[in-house]
């Protein structure tokens, strides 16, 4: 026997009172009918919404800095993390006068995030070192076009004036997971460990 | 004369029109009632509590592409749902659907004609009704359709052996084949189910096969026969079929209702309502709640029963309501004749 819950089956004959049906009938329609009074399981769905948890992973947002800089650099380190090659990028040198506009001297002018190809599993998130790239907690929607769910840097980076909290996300563990030098990921090798290491 | 065309008149009408607003709404109690019963809320968009559901569903049906396929026989193809729809309407002619209500010394009986056979006028018409679903199913040229149709037609006549063998021990019960006699029988707590129990059972059992409904609703299987009788049909002819099988269940349950639960009849109010008339609009609310009653008894079963085989389905039909149909005419001949003998 493969487990403890298999049952024998045994064809036996019913039962005269069995075979009438009727009283297994009537115990069936009380049940139905105890299903008629009691709570219903629908969310009715625009009016009213589940709540979602705090750390859902929905829509990408590209976050700016406090001045209102955006904080990506382009390196480029989330499309390689990224298991669906959802991420593609174009990186640009930050010119002069602009360094309201980019925090780093690279950053990236064309950044777009697949949405079909995504699976929403959140590397991207892990693996950048700016803080820059987060999954926040809004549904992709649908459309019918494919090429409207790539989206380009005007859907995915946050508005100076309409900025998406993140807080939730980036609690005091996830920030020293992501920083904190004794943890191998986190560290920058001198060219002589890295000889030592191959 | 002509006082007796209008009332007649008003009277066709009425019944018409309630037997389609009662069926339209019969489809939106379906889903709700189906949506309740699986712990869901069912249709709530259209209107307040999607109350326009229906009207929603009929201006779809309408809109749709209406597609006659070229193999098919185009006058029959339109017949078939025609002749469902005619059927199912016609049954209402003889069903008393109150008392008798009386203006000034003219006397006005619910009830659009009281022919003396009116039983067997129902059973013919129901049996009418398979051919819409026949030719329906024989014009679409379509194996799944005919295959269908074959069943819809074998199972309905297969059970309305046992329906008119349920009716007749009914009849010898009552003595009268007119439904109003039957009916105005059955004052106070004489309802024939006291009396007719088997053959209650027996015909309700009958009914749900007759109209198609769950747990005998063969014609109808996705996974061997697409649609059924109705796979080629399209647009309102498809309303017609689907909107055909729930006025067939209204009608059904004034029949159920007449025949075995009192009809119009009320227990105990006339000892407290002396006026006729109130007592005949009482009695037409009354003889309505027993059978919304039963609407919803069709659809509390629909959703809680499986459906059966066909084999099983035939072997019940012929094998087991058949010969109890039998017994109990004639446990019925043998208990009147002891009463007779008593009295
Ligand atoms: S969430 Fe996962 S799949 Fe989507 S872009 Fe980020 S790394 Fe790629
Ligand atoms: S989002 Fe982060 S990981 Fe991706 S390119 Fe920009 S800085 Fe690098």
């Amino acid at each position: 026997m493969l487990t403890n819950r298999s049952e024998v089956v045994v064809k036996k004959e019913m039962s005269l009172l069995e075979r009438i049906y009727i009283p297994a009938i009537l115990a069936g329609m009380r049940i139905t009918l105890s299903h008629f009074f009691k709570r219903k399981a629908t969310v009715n769905y625009p009016e009213v919404k589940r709540p979602f948890s705090p750390v859902y992973r929905g829509q990408h947002v590209l976050k700016r800095d406090e001045a209102g800089a955006e904080r990506c650099t382009a390196c480029g380190l989330c499309a390689v993390a990224c298991p669906a090659e959802a991420i593609t990028m174009v990186a640009s040198e930050r010119k002069k006068g602009e360094e309201n506009l980019y925090r780093e001297e690279k950053y990236a002018s064309i950044y777009e995030i697949n949405m079909l190809r995504c699976i929403f599993c959140g590397l991207c998130e892990d693996a950048c070192p700016k803080e820059a790239i987060f999954l926040t907690d809004r549904i992709v929607p649908s459309t019918f076009k494919r090429g409207e769910f790539i989206y380009g840097k005007d859907k995915l980076v946050e508005k100076v004036d309409k900025r998406v909290d993140i807080s939730k996300r980036q609690t005091q563990t996830v920030l020293e997971f992501k920083q904190n030098k004794k943890f191998a990921h986190n560290r920058l090798y001198t060219d002589k460990q890295l000889k030592e290491k191959h | 004369m002509l006082a007796f065309l209008i009332y007649k008149l008003i009277l066709v009408v009425a019944v018409f029109a309630v037997s389609l607003v009662v069926a339209m709404y019969s489809t939106y109690a379906e889903r709700k009632i189906a949506a309740f019963l699986q712990d869901r809320l069912g249709p709530n968009r259209a209107g307040p509590f999607g109350i326009l559901q229906p009207l929603a569903d009929g201006v779809k049906m309408f809109m749709k592409e209406e597609i006659i396929p070229g193999t098919s026989n185009k006058w029959l193809f339109i017949l078939g749902p025609s002749l469902a729809m005619f059927t199912a309407c016609m049954t209402g002619v003889v069903i008393p659907w109150g008392g008798t209500l009386t203006i000034g010394d003219q006397q006005y009986p619910m009830q659009i004609t009281d022919i003396n056979i009116g039983i067997l006028y129902l059973l013919g018409v129901v049996s009418i009704g398979v051919y819409g679903i026949m030719i329906g199913g024989w014009a679409s040229n379509n194996k799944y359709s005919l295959l269908g149709a074959i069943r819809a037609s074998s199972q309905m006549i297969s059970y309305e052996l046992a329906m008119g063998l349920a009716i007749i021990a009914l009849v010898m019960h009552t003595g009268t084949l007119s439904l109003r006699d039957i009916a105005a029988m059955q004052t106070g707590w004489h309802w024939n189910i006291v009396y007719q129990p088997l053959g209650f059972l027996i015909f309700i059992v009958c009914a749900f096969a007759e109209t198609n409904r769950a747990p005998f609703d063969l014609p109808e299987c996705e996974t061997e026969l697409v649609g059924g009788y109705h796979t080629e049909y399209s647009s309102m002819k498809l309303g017609f079929y689907l909107f055909a099988e729930y006025i067939n269940m209204f009608i059904s349950s004034a029949v159920i209702s007449t025949l075995y639960f009192g009809g119009y009849n009320m227990p105990f109010v006339g000892r407290f309502v002396h006026d006729p008339n109130v007592l005949a609009v009482l009695g037409s609310v009354f003889l309505f709640a027993k059978l919304f009653f039963f609407i919803f008894f069709f659809m509390w079963v629909r959703w809680t029963l499986p459906r059966f085989r066909y084999d099983q389905l035939m072997n019940l039909g012929w094998k087991i309501l058949i010969p109890l149909a039998l017994f109990n005419i004639a446990l019925t001949g043998v208990l009147m004749y002891l009463g007779g003998r008593l009295h």
